[in-house]
């Protein structure tokens, strides 16, 4: 598998991740190392195995439908980039 | 299948498929132990998972699980002893992880139907899935002109997506298919099914083709349509307009439209690109989760009677016209009421009072049936009155309006306003005989066969009365003294 550029560009634009113009190439380059690298593990049989979705394979727990936390506004807006009367303030995401 | 619309050069038919989001009933969130309740200060019910910050890792409330597998039970649904969480991967300032817990690949609930009657007829719409989500946070624009406001309260708060199948056919079926969706929710308690404060939201998907015909044509997706009556007139809407544009040899993509209910028109959303590329993947954060038959056996168990079980019983049973019935039923708490003002009591004129006199009033005062100042009983007991005599229907009215103002028992109005029917005939004769007496002349009249003038007297009994004769026991004394 590899990509080329283009998709390298959607992907970033996907994940809002920017770089500038005379890096395309080398991060493309890079990318597709790393999956050439991942691959290898193709190589593997893995018929009729389970997919893993999770390492633990513990019972699931579940949480009891209480309250439990919530009142946090003043924690919240310590971390906001900007906030205004207990709201996150963004940039403006309609016209 | 009737319905039909008529263009230029060809009959169309209609394909309608609904997707409608559910906020399940909680206490908490669905992956965090913040409120789930609606309508708080801003961003008071948010947990740092709901935030996502760094490192907080989401539970699955058991509660919500419980609450899909009831919906799917109500839905005729197929159970999935195993499911599973995907991220849905989107950037919105409204979904601060960047994407939404939701299960692509493995639903809680699989297929199931809902049975629709509609003046064509009855039939078993499909429903394809149901599965668990979580809903975003809200975005407000209009606080200030160059930025969005961000509550994060319903980030987080469970939702269950129930997704039909193509399978409906006209405006009139899919606000059907709606209604008893919203029924069997009210009935289970899962959701309260509030259309105007978004605890359920609707999304349509049509498409249109050729009378006759089965392919399937470009679909468009209508989103947020939120009241049944707004899903009947977008689907009138967004059909004609795709069949002008086919019927003028245009061509259309699928696409995500919004409905203008002021200008009843369709418009298509900012085109957002790539925003169908979800990128979905299993989340590792999240197991998957694991059913028993015992499990699913017991709150099978222990549902309540469902919507369509209970129109069934009203009209067999109880000798209610289906219309009726479809009305008492629509919400838990209208059944309710109903029930217990009809115990022991006539049903139907039950129904009569809370669909006549009693929503009038609740819809002209903004209420709802719970907030009623007339209990369930206490209806009953004034239809009771009806129907032993007591009073007569008229007075009845008036009874009624003063339970409205004080709240109190029928019985006792009637005792202290003196409005009890006057059945003993001696008074009544006395009465008559007082009339006929200041009357001589009208009297001769009706011996001379002038018949109608009878019903004057009656009138004059009732007014002498105040309308506690019993009109049927005032005609028949009044044939016997003008008999003497």
């Amino acid at each position: 598998m590899s990509f080329n550029e283009t998709t390298i560009k959607n992907i970033a634009k996907l994940a809002r991740l920017h770089f500038p113009a005379d890096q395309e190439e080398k991060f493309t380059k890079d990318i597709n190392s790393i999956l050439n690298w991942v691959e290898e593990l193709k190589e593997v049989n893995v018929d009729n195995v389970e997919p893993l979705i999770s390492v633990s394979m513990q019972e699931p727990g579940l949480r009891t439908d209480e309250v439990t936390t919530g009142e946090l506004q003043n924690e919240l807006m310590a971390n906001a980039p900007e906030s205004a009367h207990g709201f996150y303030v963004v940039p403006k995401m309609v016209e | 299948m009737t319905y039909t619309i008529k263009g230029k050069t060809n009959d169309w038919e209609l394909v309608i498929g609904l997707e409608v989001h559910c906020q399940i009933i909680s206490n908490s969130k669905v992956f965090s132990g913040a409120s789930a309740t609606f309508g708080a200060e801003q961003n008071t019910h948010v947990s740092f998972v709901d935030a996502a910050f760094p490192g907080m890792l989401p539970v699955v409330n058991e509660k919500c699980i419980e609450q899909c597998v009831k919906t799917g039970l109500g839905l005729n649904a197929v159970i999935n002893k195993y499911s599973r969480f995907d991220r849905k991967n989107y950037f919105y300032a409204d979904l601060p992880q960047g994407y939404q817990i939701s299960q692509l690949y493995h639903p809680i609930v699989g297929e199931g139907y809902i049975e629709v009657t509609t003046t064509e007829g009855t039939r078993k719409i499909g429903v394809e899935r149901l599965h668990l989500e979580q809903d975003a946070g809200k975005s407000i624009h209009d606080m200030s002109p160059s930025k969005s406001f961000i509550d994060l309260n319903r980030a987080g708060v469970g939702l269950m997506e129930i997704v039909s199948k193509p399978d409906m056919h006209s405006p009139e079926e899919a606000g059907e298919y709606l209604r008893q969706l919203r029924a069997i929710v009210r009935a289970l308690g899962t959701c309260d099914g509030n259309m105007d404060e978004g605890s359920m939201r609707c999304d349509v998907n049509i498409s249109v083709r050729p009378v006759g015909s089965t392919e399937l044509r470009q679909r468009v997706e209508v989103k947020n349509v939120n009241s049944v009556r707004f899903v009947m007139q977008a689907i009138e809407i967004e059909a004609n307009r795709q069949i002008e544009l086919y019927e003028a040899g245009q061509t259309f993509t699928q696409e995500t439209r919004l409905f203008d209910s002021v200008n009843l028109e369709t418009r298509p959303m900012r085109s957002k690109e790539n925003a169908n590329d979800y990128r979905y993947f299993p989340d590792p954060d999240l197991l998957p989760v694991i059913l028993t038959d015992e499990y699913i056996d017991n709150i099978r168990k222990n549902l309540p009677e469902l919507p369509a079980a209970k129109k069934k019983r009203y009209i067999e049973d109880l000798g209610l016209t289906p219309y009726d019935a479809g009305i008492l039923i629509a919400d838990k708490e209208t059944a309710l009421y109903f029930e217990t003002a009809s115990q022991n009591q006539d049903p139907k004129k039950v129904a009569n009072w809370i669909m006549g006199d009693l929503f009038g009033y609740l819809n002209k005062s903004n209420k709802s049936i719970t907030e009623s100042p007339v209990s369930a009983q206490n209806l009953g007991a004034l239809v009771g009155l009806i129907n032993d005599g007591t009073i007569s229907g008229k007075i009845a009215k008036e009874v009624f309006e003063i339970m409205i103002e004080t709240g109190k028992e029928p019985s006792i109005i009637v005792e202290e306003k003196g409005l009890k029917q006057v059945s003993d005939t001696g008074a009544i004769e006395t009465m008559i005989a007082d009339i006929l007496a200041a009357n001589p002349d009208k009297v001769a009249e009706i011996k001379a066969g002038k018949d109608k003038l009878k019903g004057w007297f009656v009138g004059q009994i009732m007014k002498a009365s105040q309308g506690r004769v019993n009109p049927a026991l005032a005609n028949q004394l009044l044939d016997k003294k003008l008999a003497e």
